[in-house]
């Protein structure tokens, strides 16, 4: 039978389980609205569930070896169900030292907080420790070469690892630990800066544009416009080899230009949104009575509408920040971003990426660039996590 | 389908809804029975849980809503333990639902006719051919204008009384048992109310259909129900049939809800002509872009006096008070503050003269910067006008929340989304005052509130105007508010003056047309009020006959 007739007759299967669950809930209940309203597709979903969890356990204790040879899809399996419980416990404990510790509103917030939002705060609070101590945490300085190169992560000399690199080295020996610890002090302060420039310039253009209106509007909006037309990715690589020729002989470092091309290119969506956002803003009466109050451009923008356009602000802020940090990434693993020998995630992703070639049968040595992508991916979704829980905040969805 | 004559029955039901993680009490052991073809009048003021009331009467509460305990039948069926394949079998086919905004509550991405059939074919009720043409019939005897044609137009092309006619006609469809109307005019002009309300009252006639009728206008419903239930704050006050409720009410709160109506402040000797007025209009005339809104608009407003500006929608009184502020600068005509000429546009004012003219606006919470506490929005033009800044500005704040009768202590340091909507508008009051202005704009101040807290801010209006010597000019569209507070009435139709003067001899005739065809249509408390009017006008020809009388 080909694979596909096997998923049929597992939905089939499923389906039949759900059906008899949810009559025998019926029969057992005696007919409570819980199981009587039950459409079939929750039921379904709950079989489902329940045979996921089975299969979940059952793989999680197949043996990681064969015969001999390392099994990867039950090592990467095992590895991946390790790190999320342990997340889920670490942000399950965060929470909880949350809703103890602190003032009384932030104990309130810390237990109304969803644990996908508490575990996206605890993720981005070492990373900014992380970021901020690199120098004192990190074991060995980014540019140290030593004399092993290729160490195996894992530190088990047995397999090919170095107690001392716990993570392992680069292809020309470098510790691959204390890099991506300066990892997060390049790339997330490079992309905080650079998410921060954007929000100022497309920020402030965005609610001048919409509380001026006319003819400063229809030419800033059309600028934008004619950027956004321009495929980001292609737009700031072309800047950057020109801004790359222009660097040494200004005596420029070249970060400075991709800090500013970047910001200026992720600035435009900025401005669309500031700009929409204020529009409503801007027809509310409470405007109208500061403007017949005499009120000055200043006072409207920063006192009257900025108060209530900073939440949609803030959520995009966190949204932008992610795809910054992924251009940076992306650029420096195309070789124009952040140059070596300074640690970047993207970079380091690019030098070790033949390694993926190896997962299959060597699943250790495979997990080299994967440490440097799962850091972006990390970090990544830790800030969508909190970010979704901030527009639920602000938009006052109850449940 | 039981012979028994009752239809709805509720017993002790008890409803609570969701906010701040807890469960707070909204109807509390409501009882009622609804007879066939009867229809019950719900008043109380917002808040009160009409609305929660009457959905509940078709088995279904909102988001965040529950039904804690009670019993709700509709012909026999227990509503409240039914499963939703009961209720939707019930829903839409014999009970259904018209909401106050018809506009918000079309689809408007679909014509008319086409929602009209949804329910019929969905309920196998009749083929989509047949409830096509039944919906032309309902149109027909709704008085809809060419019933023929209308239903084959989208939302946005048919009038706000004329959505409203054809939404009954929806809930027509399929001759329910139960109508439940959900503040059917309240969003309507006087004129237009009337043509609805009529047509309302007949086609539930003639299908004795039973409805229940929610609203918070004593006179609408005076007109429409058979028996009338008071609530307040999810309580029942009292409960009896239409005439003897008008003629005899038993309870304190429903006398005051009967005695608001009689709200009047004493008359003020007439002003002296040749004195300045305080605002002068001179021969307005203004457009929005090409097209017109105002020709040739004069009057004048003295000092101390109120001028009541009234109209249906969309006959300039709005864009008036825009052409007095400078938002709109008008193409002809200027505009006289104390015998000065203003500029016409308010950027080109200096700060004198904004200051002497200030706002209020219709909707409190759009007027009211949510991001603000009570303190700042009140602070900000003493700060701004009068340079007071630290202690001084908040101990003018303090005595203006004394003013308008709201504690300091407790308000000052609020957000507007924790006061009510009549505590908004005193705030929005606030604000126009802390400027210490000589003229206010009060564009429809108490048309979005209950009649009680309207009333309060009526009183408080008048207060102010003796002790300050304010001049008001008051636009609105309710004549039972001119009635109360006006001196003087300027009638706008179509951006035209059509007749101005004394609140006295505007309130004698013999009229102007349309200023009779506008009081005659204000409803009264009298429950014949509506059959004689409508034999008077002539049955066959109200409304839009008579407005192209004119």
């Amino acid at each position: 039978m080909t694979w596909w007739l096997w998923i049929i007759l597992g939905a089939v299967v499923i389906g039949a389980a759900a059906w008899a669950f949810r009559m025998a809930g019926q029969q057992a209940t005696g007919n409570k609205p819980f199981f009587r309203d039950m459409p079939f597709g929750v039921a379904f979903g709950y079989v489902l569930a329940a045979v996921l969890l089975v299969f979940f356990v059952w793989f999680y204790f197949q043996p990681a070896e064969l015969n001999g040879a390392p099994r990867a899809s039950v090592m990467f399996f095992r590895w991946a169900m390790n790190f999320f419980l342990i997340s889920a416990a670490a942000a399950l404990a965060f929470k909880f030292l949350g809703s103890f510790v602190g003032t009384e509103g932030s104990r309130k917030l810390f237990r109304s907080m969803p644990l996908t939002a508490s575990f996206g705060l605890l993720v981005i609070l070492i990373y900014t420790v992380l970021a901020i101590f690199a120098g004192i945490i990190a074991p060995h300085g980014q540019e140290e070469i030593f004399a092993q190169a290729n160490v195996v992560p894992g530190g088990n000399p047995a397999m090919g690892g170095n107690p001392d690199f716990p993570l392992g080295t680069d292809q020309i020996g470098r510790d691959i630990y204390s890099r991506l610890i300066y990892g997060a002090q390049n790339t997330v302060g490079i992309a905080f800066a650079t998410t921060c420039l954007a929000f100022f310039l497309g920020g402030s253009l965005g609610f001048l544009a919409a509380t001026l209106g006319g003819w400063l509007d229809q030419i800033l909006s059309r600028l934008v416009d004619v950027l956004m037309a321009i495929p980001a990715l292609i737009f700031a690589l072309l800047l950057m080899t020109i801004a790359s020729v222009w660097a040494p002989t200004l005596g420029i470092p070249l970060t400075v230009f991709m800090v500013l091309i970047i910001a200026v290119i992720d600035s435009t969506r900025v401005f669309r949104l500031a700009r929409a956002v204020a529009m409503n803003i801007v027809v509310m009466d409470y405007i109208e009575a500061a403007k017949l109050r005499g009120e000055g451009l200043s006072y409207l923008i920063f006192r009257e509408i900025l108060p209530n356009a900073t939440a949609p602000l803030l959520a995009e802020f966190g949204l932008r920040f992610c795809f910054v940090f992924l251009t940076i990434a992306s650029l420096s693993f195309l070789g124009v971003g952040i140059q070596p020998p300074l640690a970047d995630w993207g970079t380091m992703v690019r030098d070790l990426a033949q390694f993926i070639n190896f997962a299959a049968f060597a699943p250790l040595v495979a997990t080299a660039p994967l440490l440097a992508a799962g850091a972006i991916a990390l970090l990544t979704v830790a800030v969508n996590f909190v970010v979704d829980w901030m527009l639920h905040k602000s938009s006052g969805l109850k449940e | 389908m039981s012979d028994s004559d009752v239809l709805v029955e509720i017993k002790d039901l008890w409803i609570e809804g969701r906010s701040d993680e807890t469960w707070n009490p909204i109807i509390n052991g409501a009882s009622m029975t609804l007879k066939r073809g009867e229809v019950l009048g719900l008043i109380g003021e917002s808040g009160a849980g009409k609305s929660t009331l009457g959905l509940a009467a078709m088995g279904f509460t909102r988001d965040g809503v529950r039904i804690s305990s009670g019993d709700v039948k509709f012909d026999g069926i227990d509503l409240v333990n039914a499963s939703a394949a009961v209720k939707r079998e019930l829903l839409g086919k014999r009970i259904a639902y018209v909401a106050q905004s018809a506009a918000a509550s079309f689809n408007p991405a679909h014509k008319l006719i086409d929602q009209h059939t949804e329910a019929p074919v969905q309920h196998g009720v009749s083929s989509r051919s047949d409830s096509q043409a039944d919906g032309i019939e309902l149109y027909d005897r709704l008085r809809l204008p060419n019933p023929d044609e209308i239903g084959f137009r989208y939302p946005h092309q048919v009038s706000g009384g004329q959505l409203q006619r054809a939404m009954t006609a929806m809930a027509m469809a399929c001759r329910p048992d139960l109508i439940i109307f959900d503040e059917p005019t309240t969003a309507l002009d006087v004129t237009t109310q009337i043509e609805v309300l009529a047509s309302i009252r007949d086609i539930v006639e003639q299908f004795d259909t039973a409805a229940i009728y929610i609203t918070h206008d004593l006179a609408v419903v005076a007109q429409m129900a058979d028996r009338i239930k008071v609530l307040l704050k999810g309580d029942e006050v009292e409960e009896s049939d239409t005439r003897s409720m008008l003629l005899n009410p038993q309870e304190e709160y429903t006398k005051s809800l009967w005695a608001v109506r009689s709200f009047q402040r004493d008359q003020k000797p007439v002003a002296a002509t040749d004195a300045t007025p305080v605002i002068s209009v001179k021969n307005v005339t203004a457009a929005y872009g090409k097209v017109p809104v105002l020709y040739d608009v004069s009057f004048d407003i003295h000092a101390g006096r109120t001028v009541a500006v009234v109209g249906e929608s969309g006959s300039g009184k709005s864009t008036t008070a825009r052409c007095i502020t400078g938002l709109l600068p008008p193409l002809k005509g200027h505009i006289e503050f104390n015998g000065e000429t203003l500029p016409l546009d308010y950027r080109k004012r200096n700060k004198m003269q904004l200051r002497q003219a200030q706002m209020i606006y219709q909707m409190a919470d759009t007027a009211l910067n949510p991001r603000k506490k009570i303190g700042e929005i009140i602070g900000r033009p003493v700060e701004f006008y009068m340079g007071l800044t630290g202690a001084k500005k908040r101990e003018r704040v303090r005595a203006l929340l004394d003013e308008i009768e709201l504690e300091p202590d407790q308000f000052i340091d609020r957000l507007p989304s924790e006061l009510s909507g009549g505590q908004k508008q005193r705030v929005g009051i606030a604000r126009a005052l802390a400027a210490e202005p000589q003229f206010i704009i009060c564009d429809e101040v108490t048309s979005a509130l209950d009649q009680l807290v309207a009333e309060g801010i009526l009183k408080l209006l008048a207060k102010l105007q003796d002790e300050l010597d304010l001049a008001y000019m008051f636009i609105t569209h309710d004549l039972a508010t001119v009635k109360s507070i006006a001196d003087e009435v300027v009638v706008m139709k179509d951006g035209r003056v059509v007749e101005a003067g004394p609140k006295e001899e505007m309130f004698q005739p013999p009229h102007h047309a349309y200023t009779d065809l506008l009081l005659s249509s204000v409803p009264e408390m009298d429950p014949d009020w509506l059959t004689n009017l409508l034999s008077e006008r002539g049955v066959e020809n109200i409304g839009d006959a008579a407005v192209d009388k004119m």
